[in-house]
């Protein structure tokens, strides 16, 4: 089955072995290899952009396969972030609490260091004791669940209640669109339980590992990274191929036919959009351990139309698209705003990139959408095509 | 003047009848007479003794004894060292100019030797100042009575009623006079001598809502937190409070200890400190130290240590629940009198009743104006949106333009109000022409393909978005409303409404009536209807679809022109303005139903009134009154997915 399904997809193929190489080569050339010709911070970066690339997939399923615009599924990456965090800034503060503690003459009680710890964390938002969203922040085990079921179980209730109401089209967008506001709004109060605007913050310390350096866990995330965005693909590759991948792409360019030929529409679109939001979470709790600090802003509704940005531009309907998208926007993204370019000096104006790249980004989004619906993936069509020809 | 004598004179009866005999003696008696009867005290005022000379003072009935106790207290009395009298004295060079205090004569000059400066210490010059009270109550001047009424609200005193209330029927300003009929209630409410006085007084208060009424209604309610073994005789009880509902059990205990009447709890963090102190070659109270790494440890370590004596014992369980329930937890009323504060208890729910429903007036404005403010920022985009199928993310920064083209008139035009009337159509014309362009640019090649018509005109709101920043920096731009629009409809102490608050409204029910007029009586109104339905039909029938959908998505962006130069006069001008409107816009039309200005009116309604209405539950919290509001309309969306009004029919399309 497996030989089968890969064989029919030689595009997976070729992306893992690009995807491995790429992996192998910032390996060696990190400061973790002793070459260091890729330096922490940017094999970080790096690490971010698979992430980002993983939720693109997702995104791309979502959307250029069932024909779900989603502008919320960055909604499901921070929960996953956050849902991660939650253990990081726990543990860690209980391993600093407890040494702190244990210079006294009698050995604390459990009672002394969870309230020690909530002063430590939760001090920032004038509060002191755990609300109930922390219950299960002592166990990794369970907040990774947690990663895994916050998404899940969200996207299930939502795509349910909207799916069984048929909302489709731009009200469904608007509909995912406003359920990000309502998250990052709730998030954005002090007493969320999730210290307001200050999100969670020190996530890149991972408790346990206090003396290993950064340049070494930041190559084990880039590594984790890899890998989860090599099995979210061939996941997604699959979903997308065969019988039901085909169910899926009816769905996205005739709705009421599929439904008339006996599908039941509605729970393929539920399975499509958990899925993906499981896979959003499992991105973000990878990508906000690199970022080292979470705060609501990241959830704001403009994350997630830039996420649907990425895959446009990267070409919709083709998941390598979606990596290719994301990677080139977000780390092209990081470039210009972060000083990387030079300014144009034009003698009566210099263009200030930082100032400008938005509204090129903005522009050449116009343009890709009037001129190139394929995106960046349209071009291998037409390589594809010339070499056909030949 | 005359109103001062008459006071002076009706004081004069109102007092002791003893110096009226006084007054029928000669030579005729002047301020002066009357002061040198007191020389000692006025020249040397103690608080105690100069009462008795104010007393006297006013008895006297003298026409000028607000300006000497005027004068007294800002130290311009001098005494003439000669002959002991009283002058008013004023500097010149190394001399003193002296007045005569009856006549305001001069009196000739004295040396500065000559003659000795009275300077009343702070609180005799208190004394005095209340005294002045009394006449400054009935002074000639408007200001001067508003200035007594406000010291007499600052420091309200039992004193004050008997000559508040004489000067009332003196009073010829009606406002004046209202006010001070009001503080003489207030006053007697708090301070009236027989009980029925003041309950009389009070249940007159019922009838009022302002805050200084209800702060007199509090006052006189004012409790203190008590607790006995059981209740006292004579004490005015406000309620009983139940340990574990009413109080908080660590409150009660720490009530009781405060009261000297349980053993002070040992705290956690005392324990701690006990033991670290007790450690004894490794153990305290015969336990290792290792092990005391839990509370039920260290506890009996504590109390180990607390049986050798070396520590105070720990107040258990059992202790802390007999202390808690044989003591009785109570509030009582500072004012000893129960018919009293039974009284004012009735008069301050009446009032307090009256000002909730006063409350619920308000905020059915706010909602309103919150409502009318939705309305003009969605009904752009219900035109595009409902009539044309376009979702135009970038209509929240045509509402920035707007905004933005209102700011820079103003630079030009320095006349707010004409400005203004400029900004109106100009913001119209701008956004307008944006509008236009963007259709024939972008949009037309879209029709049908709505998603990608969302991202490409997102593509241009971030990039609108940042030129504005890149033009006009990132601050906020001040747009100046004219000033007949700064100040508040004032309607009472609870309801007021700010007048541009109501012209927002007045725009938009203006709008209301256009565009309802455009669509359904104009030629042009027709078109876009028939386009709406059916575009092929419309267009065998000679219409041009084009020309309809490029005039249709200009009116829809003027119309966001307008809304912004509105949104702008109350709140900032600033490049994320049109971001904060567009998703609440888009909630807006899809809760009223797609396609139908009046589906718009209803669902700004219901979007406005619904987020006053959860402020008013929370009214701190306006984040969490926005989540909430989006969580309802995300579950409305369920239950009626085409909106409030929705269209039925073939005119429904999809």
């Amino acid at each position: 089955m497996k030989q089968g399904f890969l064989s029919k997809n030689p595009s997976v193929l070729w992306f893992l072995a690009a995807l491995g190489f790429f992996t192998l080569c910032v390996t060696v050339l990190s400061e973790a290899a002793g070459i260091g010709l890729i330096s922490t911070s940017f094999v970080k970066t790096l690490g971010k952009t698979l992430c980002l690339c993983l939720v693109a997939v997702a995104m791309d399923v979502v959307w250029g396969y069932c024909g779900i615009l989603s502008l919320g599924h960055f909604a499901f990456f921070g929960i996953g972030g956050y849902a991660i965090g939650m253990w990081l800034m726990y543990a860690r503060t209980e391993i600093i609490v407890v040494k702190s503690l244990s210079a006294a003459a009698i050995p604390p009680t459990p009672e002394e260091i969870t309230a020690s710890v909530g002063q430590q964390i939760f001090g920032v938002v004038g509060a002191t004791d755990f609300p109930w969203l922390w219950a299960f922040a002592d166990s990794l085990f369970l907040q990774l669940l947690m990663v895994v079921l916050v998404p899940g179980l969200l996207a299930l209730v939502f795509g349910w209640l909207a799916f069984r109401s048929r909302v489709t089209g731009v009200y469904l967008s608007i509909l995912t669109q406003a359920m990000t506001l309502a998250l990052s709004l709730y998030l954005f109060q002090n007493d969320s339980g999730l210290r307001g605007n200050n999100g969670l913050s020190g996530l890149q310390n991972i408790p346990g590992f206090e003396q290993t350096p950064q340049a070494l866990i930041s190559v084990w995330f880039f590594w984790a990274s890899a890998l989860a965005l090599a099995l979210g693909y061939v996941l997604f590759a699959w979903v997308v191929s065969g019988k039901m991948g085909s169910v899926v792409r009816g769905i996205r360019d005739n709705e009421s036919r599929v439904r008339f030929l006996g599908y039941h529409v509605e729970t393929y679109k539920l399975f499509v959009f958990t899925l993906t939001a499981v896979a959003s979470g499992i991105a973000g709790a990878l990508y906000y351990p690199q970022a080292g600090i979470i705060n609501p802003a990241e959830i704001a509704p403009i994350a997630s139309i830039y996420l649907a940005v990425w895959v446009a531009i990267g070409g919709r309907g083709r998941l390598y698209g979606a990596v290719l998208g994301a990677a080139l926007v977000s780390l092209l993204s990081s470039w210009f705003t972060g000083g990387g370019a030079p300014n144009i000096p034009l003698g009566f104006y210099t263009i200030q990139w930082t100032d400008w790249w938005l509204v090129l980004l903005g522009l050449s989004f116009v343009a890709v959408t009037l001129f190139f619906p394929k995106g960046i993936g349209g071009l291998f069509d037409l390589i594809v095509r010339k070499g056909d020809q030949k | 003047m005359v109103r001062a004598l008459l006071l002076a004179f009706a004081l004069c009866l109102s007092l002791s009848g003893a110096d009226a005999q006084t007054a029928d003696q000669s030579p005729p008696e002047t301020l002066q007479t009357v002061l040198q009867r007191h020389a000692d005290e006025v020249a040397n005022p103690g608080r105690r003794s100069v009462s008795v000379v104010i007393e006297d003072l006013v008895a006297s009935g003298q026409p000028n004894v607000a300006t000497f106790l005027e004068r007294w207290q800002d130290k311009g009395v001098f005494q003439r060292s000669s002959d002991g009298l009283f002058f008013y004295a004023k500097r010149q060079g190394s001399e003193y100019a002296l007045t005569d205090m009856s006549t305001g004569d001069s009196a000739g000059t004295a040396a500065a030797d000559m003659i000795t400066e009275i300077r009343p210490n702070g609180g005799v010059r208190r004394v005095i100042g209340a005294a002045l009270v009394q006449f400054q109550l009935s002074d000639p001047d408007p200001a001067r009575r508003v200035a007594a009424l406000d010291a007499i609200s600052r420091s309200p005193d039992a004193d004050q009623i008997e000559p508040l209330r004489a000067s009332i029927d003196g009073e010829q300003d009606p406002e004046l006079k209202r006010r001070k009929e009001r503080l003489a209630g207030h006053l007697r409410a708090r301070f009236g001598e027989t009980t029925e006085d003041r309950i009389d007084a009070i249940s007159a208060l019922s009838s009022d809502l302002d805050v200084a009424t209800r702060s007199v209604l509090n006052l006189i309610l004012t409790t203190t937190s008590e607790v006995a073994a059981k209740l006292p005789e004579g004490v005015n009880v406000a309620r009983v409070l139940k340990v574990g509902s009413d109080i908080p059990e660590a409150e009660a205990y720490a009530r009781l200890v405060a009261a000297d009447l349980a053993p002070r709890p040992v705290s956690d963090d005392e324990i701690k400190a006990a033991l670290t102190a007790n450690i004894r070659e490794g153990r305290v109270g015969g336990l290792p130290v290792g092990q005391l790494g839990s509370r039920e440890s260290r506890e009996n370590a504590y109390d180990a240590l607390a049986a050798q004596g070396a520590v105070p014992a720990r107040v258990t369980a059992e202790i802390r629940t007999a202390a808690l329930s044989s003591n009785v937890f109570y509030d009582a009323y500072a004012d000893r009198d129960p018919q009293v504060t039974d009284a004012a208890r009735t008069a301050l729910d009446e009032v307090e009743a009256r000002v909730a429903r006063y409350q619920m007036i308000d905020i059915g404005m706010d909602a309103l104006s919150l409502a009318s403010i939705y309305f003009l920022a969605a009904i752009g985009l219900a035109i595009t949106f409902g009539v044309m199928g376009v979702i135009n993310m970038a209509h929240g920064e045509f509402i920035m333009m707007g905004a933005y083209t209102g700011y820079v008139v103003q630079l030009f035009i320095p006349d707010y109000t004409i400005s203004l009337l400029v900004a109106l159509p100009l913001a119209f014309a701008v956004t307008f022409g944006a509008g236009v362009a963007m259709e024939r640019l972008v949009i037309r090649h879209l029709y049908h393909r709505p998603l990608e018509t969302l991202l490409a005109t997102f593509g241009i709101s971030i990039a609108l978005q940042q030129l504005a920043k890149n033009i006009f920096g990132t601050q906020a731009r001040p747009l100046t409303s004219p000033g007949w629009l700064d100040g508040a409809w004032v309607i009472n102490d609870v309801v007021q409404i700010a007048n541009i608050r109501i012209a927002i409204f007045v725009l938009a029910l203006i709008f209301l009536g256009l565009i309802l007029f455009v669509l359904k009586r104009t030629r042009l109104g027709l078109e876009v209807r028939s386009v709406t339905q059916n575009p092929g039909m419309a267009a065998s029938m000679g219409i041009n679809p084009d020309r309809i959908n490029m005039l249709t998505f200009g009116l829809g962006s003027g119309i966001a022109g307008i809304a912004g130069v509105a949104i702008g006069l109350y709140a900032k001008v600033t490049s994320e303005m049109g971001a904060d409107y567009i998703v609440q816009s888009f909630m807006t039309v899809v809760v009223g139903g797609v396609g139908n200005v009046w589906g718009t009116l209803a669902g700004a309604s219901l979007i406005g009134g619904l987020q006053k209405g959860i402020e008013w539950f929370n009214p701190s919290n306006t984040l969490a009154a926005q989540t909430y509001m989006i969580l309802f309309i995300i579950l409305f969306i369920q239950f009626r997915p085409k909106g409030i009004v929705a269209l039925k029919g073939r005119a429904a399309g999809d």
